[in-house]
């Protein structure tokens, strides 16, 4: 099994609350992996942890091949993963295209001295970090905003931006979060495009998303959460078809909506 | 035993002080945000008004009065003319300007009234009490009754008033407290009258003690406000309790350790207390949603 | 706020700065206006390191006054006790206000927004009641005689000398940072600023880059400190104090925060307003809280940042 991603019995509790209970996971390398559960089921808190953001309270995350449980995100970064945000984490005192070479840390000469005093290479850095800015705002269909501030940009372009963001740092697996929430139904189509363009260039894809279209036609994975709890775990028939998660998940109104997704 | 006391009673006396100036910061900031540097003015004007009425002749009733109606005047006016036009800045921008009003206050005490250090009469005579060894003023425990009333109205305006309730949502959230229909302005208005207010009785309060002139407002707003974050931001229980505390590090550092260090001692504590809960004694914990 | 761009915009400022350093002298009519120019450029240098912290990291000081006095003493207490030439002892206040920041920045910088504040605040009062009580070797609130800076033999005294002093490391202070703001190290300064959170998800080392920038800008502030007290020949605690903390907050804030230029309009409104307002004697404070009030009205951004974006909207 060539796992990229391996998530053993991992758990957080806040102030007594279980958010997460015993989750067990693997995401295989080249996965569009997807994550959907009810609101509350406890799907960012999973991000948040396999993120390094909130440190687990039980369990284990191996990150190809290294235990990485309890890591700093920024020590995961170096170590290939990357993620976006529900709640938009840009940064709006700058550049769209800024955003996108702030991502580009992990991969620039990071020598504070050479920075202080204006060496020509911190020149010709700014120059290369700038091109590949530009052609990942490309992919994501962004390069002509590239120079705007980024709070003009609107909120399906943000989250566009947020992945460009996050591609820049190389990852070798990505955790989107809701890249397609309060986007209409242009911006879905457009994040859609984006997301299998990512996995073309051989970057795994975890996703949590609650467009169930979008997800059905998407992900050769998908996981599902209920309060907490893993519910499910399969391809898209097999979740679809699944009694447990269409009683528990769905609803009769959410069988419809499932119904509809099939054709 | 009788040392102990002594200290821990004048400790209480100017920590009751910086508990008053604390619940002051954190009316205003629970309503807007913002950090009110010119809270310690409040004590300052009430005292210097107190005593140039006194001096002109003014029973001390209605001198005391007169104080509290001039300095609550002054948070309306610092309210309607600093902070409302400014409505919508950041909130670094409108700490500049509480600290340009508090050197206007300043700047004003200087010329309308004078530099000199001034004293108001107690209120209940100077002769000293004997509790259990250690000599107490009476107006020390003025100050601790004065005090404790103060404290209990204020959580009586909070708890049992609309008013009061609508400061607390606002408090608790602004956003919903905008979508019921809480007129969240307003309530930034109040938060003015009353720190204003409640600085205005600390100042009448404490003059007798500790003497007021122009300039003691800034050292008694950075007290103030190391009290509030003692007791975590946006508590007023935490500003009562970081108040007294920081009131008690001082004097028994002062008596036990180093008269010119008790500042020192002081503020390694709270530095301390902040390492080790980053949100202050009372402040709330909260968990980085993203 | 101002969106900075990687081009070479950023070092208009500093050409037109050391444009203004070298024509000013011809325009001053006396050593009272170049003494006064001194003053600004001082303070600027201490609030371009206040603003690289606070407008470009995002992370509050209410303390630097404390780095600013250490700079201060450094240069009287280096030689009268230990017997080192002044340069070596302003290089030695730097390295003293660097490693403090290091060593107390470590716990520190993990405080938010005012817990941040109150803590720099206490730091900025340890060292000045230090300064205060030490009074066997610091003089205490008397103060303490400064010697004058020599280098190889030459004696540098008087407000020409200082001008060209103070002039000349404040472009350099200002080119170092604008070299820094358009690097990586900068980018990712900026970023902790706006999303702590992402910048940590993209890989940035938020602690280390907290940690330098509050170094950074201790230096600049004991650097500055340094050549006041050189500059006036005498110190006392109040340089270290509370209030003058707030100064450089002030300045920073008012000239506009995240801008080179802010900080050196800032410094030389508050440093030059005192001095025209001496005019009106007993209301100057009066003045000066009402201009501070009604330019954070008029102008929330800070004066260079909110003129720039008028200028740009009259003109697009």
């Amino acid at each position: 099994m060539n796992a990229l991603l391996t998530i053993e019995n991992l758990g957080i509790a806040f102030g007594g609350l279980k958010a997460l209970e015993g989750i067990n996971l693997n995401v295989a390398r080249g996965d569009i992996f997807a994550i959907i559960g009810p609101n509350g089921a406890g799907k960012t808190t999973l991000f948040n942890l396999v993120s390094g953001l909130y440190p687990p309270k039980s369990g284990r995350i191996t990150l190809d091949g290294e235990d990485v449980t309890g890591l700093p995100p920024h020590q995961l970064a170096r170590r290939g993963l990357s993620r976006t945000f529900q709640n938009l984490q840009i940064f709006f005192r700058m550049s769209v295209v800024e955003n996108v070479m702030v991502g580009r840390h992990l991969h620039e000469n990071r020598n504070v001295f050479a920075h202080l005093f204006g060496l020509p290479s911190v020149g010709r850095q700014n120059r290369t970090t700038h091109e590949s800015a530009l052609e990942l705002l490309s992919i994501v269909g962004l390069a002509d905003a590239a120079e705007r501030p980024a709070g003009a940009l609107s909120y399906g372009a943000l989250k566009r931006l947020e992945v460009a963001r996050a591609l820049a740092t190389e990852p070798k697996i990505l955790l989107l979060d809701e890249p397609a929430a309060g986007c209409n139904p242009v911006e879905t189509e457009e994040i859609d495009a984006v997301i299998k363009k990512i996995a073309a260039r051989g970057v795994t894809v975890v996703l949590v998303e609650h467009d169930m279209r979008l997800v059905m036609k998407i992900s050769n994975r998908i996981h599902v959460l209920d309060q907490g709890r893993t519910l499910a775990e399969g391809n898209a028939d097999a979740v679809r078809s699944n009694p447990a998660v269409v009683a528990a998940y769905l609803g009769v109104k959410g069988k419809t909506e499932l119904g509809l997704a099939v054709r | 035993m009788a040392e102990f006391l002594q200290f821990a009673f004048s400790g209480l006396t100017v920590g009751a002080i910086y508990a008053l100036i604390a619940l002051g910061f954190t009316l205003i900031y629970n309503a807007s945000d913002v950090i009110n540097f010119a809270q310690g003015e409040f004590v300052m004007v009430s005292g210097m008004t107190a005593v140039f009425a006194a001096a002109a002749g003014i029973p001390l009733p209605l001198a005391a009065l007169l104080a509290i109606v001039v300095t609550v005047l002054f948070g309306i006016l610092l309210h309607r003319l600093a902070i409302e036009p400014a409505r919508g800045a950041s909130p670094v921008t409108l700490i500049i300007i509480t600290i340009g009003a508090s050197i206007l206050m300043r700047g004003l005490a200087a010329v309308f009234f004078d530099k000199n250090f001034h004293s108001l009469p107690p209120l209940a005579g100077d002769t000293p009490l004997n509790l259990g060894g250690a000599a107490i003023l009476p107006q020390s425990i003025i100050v601790l009754i004065g005090t404790g009333i103060i404290v209990t109205a204020l959580w009586l305006f909070l708890n049992r008033t609309l008013m009061g309730k609508a400061m607390l949502a606002t408090a608790a959230n602004r956003l919903a407290a905008r979508l019921v229909g809480i007129d969240t302005s307003a309530v930034i208005g109040i938060s003015f009258v009353v720190s204003a207010l409640i600085g205005a009785i600390g100042g009448l309060l404490a003059t007798p003690i500790t003497l007021t002139n122009y300039a003691i407002g800034t050292l008694l707003a950075l007290k103030g406000f190391a009290a509030a974050m003692l007791g975590g931001m946006g508590s007023p229980i935490g500003a009562v309790a970081g108040g007294l505390l920081l009131g008690l590090l001082e004097a028994f550092g002062a008596g036990y350790l180093s008269s010119q260090y008790k500042d020192a001692i002081a503020f390694i504590v709270i530095l301390a207390v902040l390492f080790a809960m980053p949100q202050g004694l009372f402040g709330r914990a909260s968990i980085e949603r993203v | 706020m101002t969106v900075h761009r990687f081009t070479s915009k950023p070092y208009m400022v500093v050409i037109a700065l050391a444009t203004l350093v070298l024509l000013l002298p011809l325009v001053l009519p006396s050593a009272f206006y170049l003494r006064i120019a001194a003053l600004v450029f001082i303070n600027a240098l201490a609030v371009i390191g206040l603003n690289l912290l606070m407008g470009f990291a995002g992370q509050v000081s209410l303390g630097h006054a404390g780095f600013f006095g250490i700079g201060a003493y450094a240069v009287t207490l280096g030689p009268a006790y230990l017997g080192l030439p002044v340069w070596a002892s302003l290089i030695g206040g730097a390295v003293f206000s660097a490693l403090l920041a290091f060593i107390v920045g470590q716990p520190i910088l993990k405080l938010r927004g005012y817990y941040l504040a109150v803590a720099t605040l206490g730091l900025g009062l340890l060292i000045s009641m230090v300064f205060t009580n030490e009074a066997d070797i610091t003089g205490g609130p008397n103060g303490m005689e400064v010697p004058r800076l020599v280098v190889f033999g030459w004696r540098a005294y008087g407000s020409q000398t200082w001008y060209w002093i103070s002039g000349v490391s404040l472009v350099i202070g200002a080119w170092i940072a604008v070299n820094l703001i358009t690097s990586p190290t900068g980018r990712a300064f900026r970023a902790i600023h706006d999303s702590e959170t992402a910048a940590r998800v993209l890989g940035i080392d938020v602690p280390r880059y907290k940690l330098l920038v509050f170094v950074m800008s201790a230096v600049y502030a004991a650097i500055a400190g340094s050549y006041f007290s050189l500059f006036d020949g005498f110190v006392t605690p109040d340089t270290t104090g509370f209030i003058r903390s707030i100064e450089f907050v002030v300045m920073a804030v008012l000239g506009g925060l995240g801008s080179i230029l802010g900080s050196i309009t800032g410094a030389a409104i508050l440093v030059i307003l005192p001095q025209v307002l001496t005019v009106f004697h007993e209301y100057e404070h009066i003045m000066l809280g009402l201009i501070m009030i009604v330019f954070m009205i008029f102008l929330p951004g800070g004066i260079v940042p909110s003129l720039a974006q008028r200028f740009r909207r009259r003109t697009a």
